[in-house]
C-alpha cells in the first residue's frame, strides 16, 4: 500500500494542494502531477544539476528533495521565472552566444546561473566554473556557457 | 530510479521525534542530499522516514565561551555564510565550499553529515582534527562523545538506536592555532581522491580509509613516516591506492608548510 499525504505549497505563486505518494520527489511531482515539464529529471541521485529548482527562494535539487517536505514551501521552476521574466538576460544571452544545443540541461543552467545574477556582484570566470560543476552539459564544452553568463554578470567585454 | 514505498511523518517535538524512532525500521531524514539518492537508488528501503527539520532548538550556531555550538540542522550553505565561523573555526569556513555544490549546500546539513560518516566526507575529518564534541540525546538523556571516539567505521558511529545527533561543539580558536584545509578531486564538488583537514600538530586524512585517519606530528618527517604506516587508501576507479598514497603526501608537505609559515 502506497502512504500518501496531503500537502499544500505555492508554485509560481499560485497555491496548489495536491496528494502525494511520500516516495516521490519534488521534480516528479512538479512534472507529472503540475504538468511542469521545464524541470528535467536527469540523474536522479543530485549530479547532473538538470533538475535544479528554488525552495524558499534557495536554488535545490528537485531529485533530492521529496515533494512531501515541500508542504507549506514557496517552490519556483523555470516557468515561473521565465514568464516572470527574471530570467531574460540570460535566456538572451544563452541564446547569442549558442549555449545551448539539445537543451535538456538549460532549464538547470538558468536556476544556478540566476543564483549568481541575484549576487549582484562581479565575478571571474574560475568561480562561474565553480558554480555551474553541479550542472552537467553533454553537448556544449561549457564554454559558450562561461561566455553568456560572464556577459550578463560582469557586462559585455 | 524511484524510491521504494515508505511513510512520512514530520514530528513537532524531540519527544515525538524518540516515540517515532522506537521503530527498528524508521531512518532519520534530515538535509537528505545522501539519504534521498540512497532511497532513489533503492539501496536503502526504510519503513518509516522521520523528517527532523521541523523540530525546535536542533539549528543556530553560538559562541559560548570558549567553544562555538553549532546545531545538528545548520546546512552547510549557513555555516558557509556564517562570520562566527570564519573568525571562530576557520578550518570549517575553508571545508564547506568543498562540500558538492551549491544547490545541495543549500539543504544539507552538519549533524546528517557527521551521523551518516562518510569517510569521504569533509566535516568528519575537521571534527577530529578540531577535537569537536558531539552532543547526542535519547529519550531521557543527554550525553557527549569526543569527535575521535564517534566514528567507529565505514558509515558506522558511536550513535545508538533511538538516539539523535542534537549539536557539535568545536573549539573557538585561538591566536596561536594554525589549520589548513586541502582536498585533491578531479572536478570542484566531487568526492575527494583525497584530502586534508589539518589543525596544528593534528592531520586528518579523508577518503584514505573507512574512517577519518588521524596522524599527529610535531614534525614534517615524524609525520610523512606516520603517513606510510597509518595510510592504506583503497583504490578507486581512476586511482590506485599508491597514487593516494603519494598524494597524501604531497598534501602533508603543502599543509605543514602552510601552518608553519
Amino acid at each position: 500500500m502506497e502512504h500518501d499525504y496531503d500537502i499544500t505549497l505555492t508554485v509560481n505563486g499560485t497555491k496548489v494542494s495536491r496528494r502525494v505518494p511520500a516516495r516521490q520527489h519534488l521534480v516528479d511531482f512538479l512534472r507529472e502531477d503540475l504538468e511542469l515539464t521545464g524541470s528535467h529529471a536527469g540523474c536522479e541521485h543530485g549530479v547532473c544539476g538538470a533538475c535544479t529548482v528554488r525552495v524558499n527562494g534557495e536554488i535545490v535539487r528537485g531529485c533530492l528533495m521529496l515533494a512531501v517536505q515541500a508542504n507549506g514551501c514557496r517552490v519556483d521552476t523555470i516557468e515561473g521565472l521565465s514568464d516572470s521574466k527574471e530570467l531574460s538576460k540570460l535566456q538572451t544571452a544563452f541564446h547569442e552566444h549558442n549555449a545551448l544545443q539539445c537543451g535538456f540541461c538549460t532549464p538547470g543552467m538558468l536556476m544556478a546561473a540566476q543564483d549568481l545574477v541575484l549576487k549582484n556582484k562581479k565575478i571571474s570566470r574560475e568561480e562561474i566554473r565553480t558554480q555551474l560543476s553541479g550542472n552537467f552539459c553533454r553537448c556544449t564544452g561549457y564554454q559558450a556557457i562561461v561566455d553568456a553568463i560572464e556577459e550578463v554578470i560582469n557586462g559585455k567585454g | 530510479m524511484k524510491a521504494p514505498d515508505f511513510a512520512y511523518v514530520k514530528p513537532a517535538t524531540l519527544a515525538e521525534a524518540f516515540g517515532l524512532l522506537e521503530n527498528p525500521n524508521a531512518k532519520i531524514l534530515a538535509g537528505g542530499q545522501s539519504l534521498i539518492p540512497s532511497l532513489n537508488m533503492r539501496l536503502s528501503s526504510p519503513e518509516l522516514l522521520v523528517d527532523i527539520t521541523g523540530l525546535a532548538g536542533l539549528s543556530g550556531i553560538s559562541v559560548q565561551g570558549n567553544s562555538i555550538k553549532i546545531g545538528a540542522l545548520a546546512t552547510h550553505a549557513q555555516i558557509e555564510k556564517s562570520e562566527d565561523i570564519r573568525k571562530h573555526v576557520p578550518l570549517l569556513a575553508q571545508a564547506v565550499p568543498h562540500i558538492a555544490h551549491a544547490a545541495i549546500r543549500n539543504r544539507g546539513t552538519i549533524g546528517g553529515s557527521l551521523a551518516l560518516a562518510d569517510p569521504a566526507a569533509e566535516y568528519p575529518a575537521c571534527a577530529v582534527a578540531l577535537e569537536a564534541v558531539f552532543i547526542i540525546k535519547n529519550k531521557t538523556s543527554e550525553r557527549r562523545v569526543n569527535a575521535e571516539r564517534f566514528f567507529k567505521g565505514l558509515f558506522d558511529t558511536d550513535l545508538k538506536p533511538g538516539e539523535l545527533l542534537v549539536a557539535v561543539e568545536f573549539p573557538v580558536a585561538t591566536k596561536s592555532d594554525r589549520s589548513v584545509f586541502l582536498e585533491l578531486t578531479r572536478r570542484h564538488g566531487d568526492y575527494a581522491i583525497i584530502g586534508l583537514a589539518a589543525h596544528n600538530s593534528r592531520f586528518v586524512f579523508l577518503g584514505a580509509g573507512s574512517t577519518p585517519v588521524l596522524i599527529k606530528g610535531d614534525s614534517m618527517e615524524k609525520a610523512k613516516a606516520a603517513l606510510s604506516k597509518s595510510l592504506n587508501p583503497s583504490a578507486d576507479l581512476y586511482n590506485s591506492s599508491a597514487t593516494k598514497l603519494h598524494l597524501a603526501g604531497v598534501l602533508l608537505e603543502r599543509a605543514w608548510n602552510t601552518i608553519t609559515t
